[in-house]
């Protein structure tokens, strides 16, 4: 009866560390999305305003400035409001960090459950996407 | 069409295609991409940057609702991420090397073969199968509630379940989409994960494997602020207003329109592509 009732309480241990993990995991993720679309609102308003009646101009590939491309460009000219624009790629560049964060949050859980494949596999998941994030 | 204008109809076409693809589950960039390059005459690589940046915002946004269910295996998710990233930098690297005619060519005939792959019934009714070893040693297997409580599931084929799933990563950051489709057939069919298991495990990781791709595209300068912002913002809206009516509405008429849509865009990109308009 004693192992009996061991392994009922870790069980429901396990699910309610699973239910509490799964919970703060889906208000990282609604939280981050509406932080991101929040930043790009605000860039996007006070980009139209400067340039809203000017031409389009997307026919032509031709990459975009430094400024709106390199990492610490984008952060230098986007929260000094130097550029506008920048503003919004702030706003862009938090929306590719939230699966990121979503990863290495579940590489730590992955940690404290003591699941070395898994925080190996994570680990190696968070390189490849540490390595497109700092491209610049 | 000064800038203020086009900000308004990429928005307004945006969140329409949001709202269709999440209602039919076929996802907003599957469209999206057509119309900036064949309407709006958008360079194909800034309208591909710009659709993967709202692929991580749909994904991200409606796993924070699935991820709550209790369906997602997380573990799952997690081994395939390896594929699915690795295969996010191959296709960016593709996509610095092909032409655009060529990409525009590969994008209608994945759309012609994801919106049959969609179509297609599922039965969602549990396969008696033996575990297999390789996935209960990374612990694979899962359960899932069901109305009959809590069932059980063996995870099969892993190995061509992993290479189908770096295809369809390659195949996201190539194209700018999801590829949700792929994902659902290398789960669904390979790996035999019941279907709720395998379409909400595969929407959690669109937003990474999308992530992958988007990183480097923003370097490259593929992601464009002035198109991206109308873009992420509408595609948002409509695909959480989507998901809002999912639960009333019946999609089966609807599929059927978006599937006649996605027909004549994908019959549109692949002509455009041969004779070099794109």
């Amino acid at each position: 009866m004693g192992l009996l009732g061991e392994f009922k309480m870790s069980k429901v241990q396990q699910q309610w560390t699973e239910h509490k993990f799964e919970q703060s995991l889906g208000n990282l993720l609604r939280g981050g999305v509406i932080f991101s679309a929040s930043i790009i609102a605000v860039g996007g308003v006070l980009y139209l305003m400067r340039h809203g009646m000017e031409r389009t101009d997307y026919q032509v590939f031709r990459g975009e400035a430094s400024e709106f491309r390199i990492l610490p460009e984008i952060l230098k000219t986007g929260l000094t409001l130097q550029r506008r624009r920048s503003t919004i790629q702030m706003g862009l560049l938090v929306l590719i960090a939230i699966p990121i964060l979503r990863v290495a949050f579940s590489g730590y859980v992955f940690a404290k459950q003591g699941d070395r494949t898994y925080v190996i596999i994570t680990f190696i998941v968070l390189a490849v996407l540490l390595y497109s994030f700092f491209q610049g | 069409m000064n800038i203020l204008e086009f900000t308004l109809v990429v928005g307004t076409i945006s969140s329409l295609a949001g709202f269709l693809g999440a209602l039919t589950g076929l996802g907003g960039g599957t469209i999206l991409v057509p119309i900036l390059t064949l309407i709006f005459k958008v360079d194909i690589r800034y309208a591909i940057g710009s659709s993967l940046i709202s692929v991580i915002a749909t994904s991200s946004g409606a796993a924070a609702a699935y991820v709550k269910e209790g369906f997602t295996n997380i573990r799952v998710g997690m081994f395939l991420e390896l594929a699915t990233t690795v295969g996010a930098l191959i296709g960016v690297f593709l996509a610095t090397k092909l032409s655009t005619s060529l990409i525009a060519i590969v994008f209608g005939m994945v759309l012609l073969i994801s919106s049959y792959l969609s179509s297609r019934t599922h039965l969602d009714e549990p396969i008696d199968s033996v575990p297999d070893p390789m996935a209960t040693r990374l612990r694979l297997n899962g359960s899932y509630p069901t109305l009959e409580g809590q069932q059980t599931y063996f995870v099969q084929q892993v190995p061509l379940g992993f290479s189908l799933m770096m295809l369809a990563g390659t195949l996201s950051s190539l194209l700018g989409i999801g590829s949700g489709a792929v994902k659902v057939l290398a789960m669904d069919q390979v790996m035999c994960l019941p279907f709720k298991v395998s379409t909400t495990t595969s929407n959690f990781m669109i937003g990474v494997t999308a992530a992958a791709g988007a990183g480097v595209y923003l370097n490259r300068g593929y992601i464009d602020p002035g198109l991206s912002m109308p873009v992420m913002l509408g595609v948002l809206l409509g695909s959480a207003l989507g998901a809002r009516t999912l639960i009333h509405a019946n999609p089966s008429m609807l599929r059927k329109v978006f599937s006649v849509i996605i027909l004549v865009l994908a019959i549109e990109m692949i002509f455009n592509g041969i004779t070099g308009r794109v």
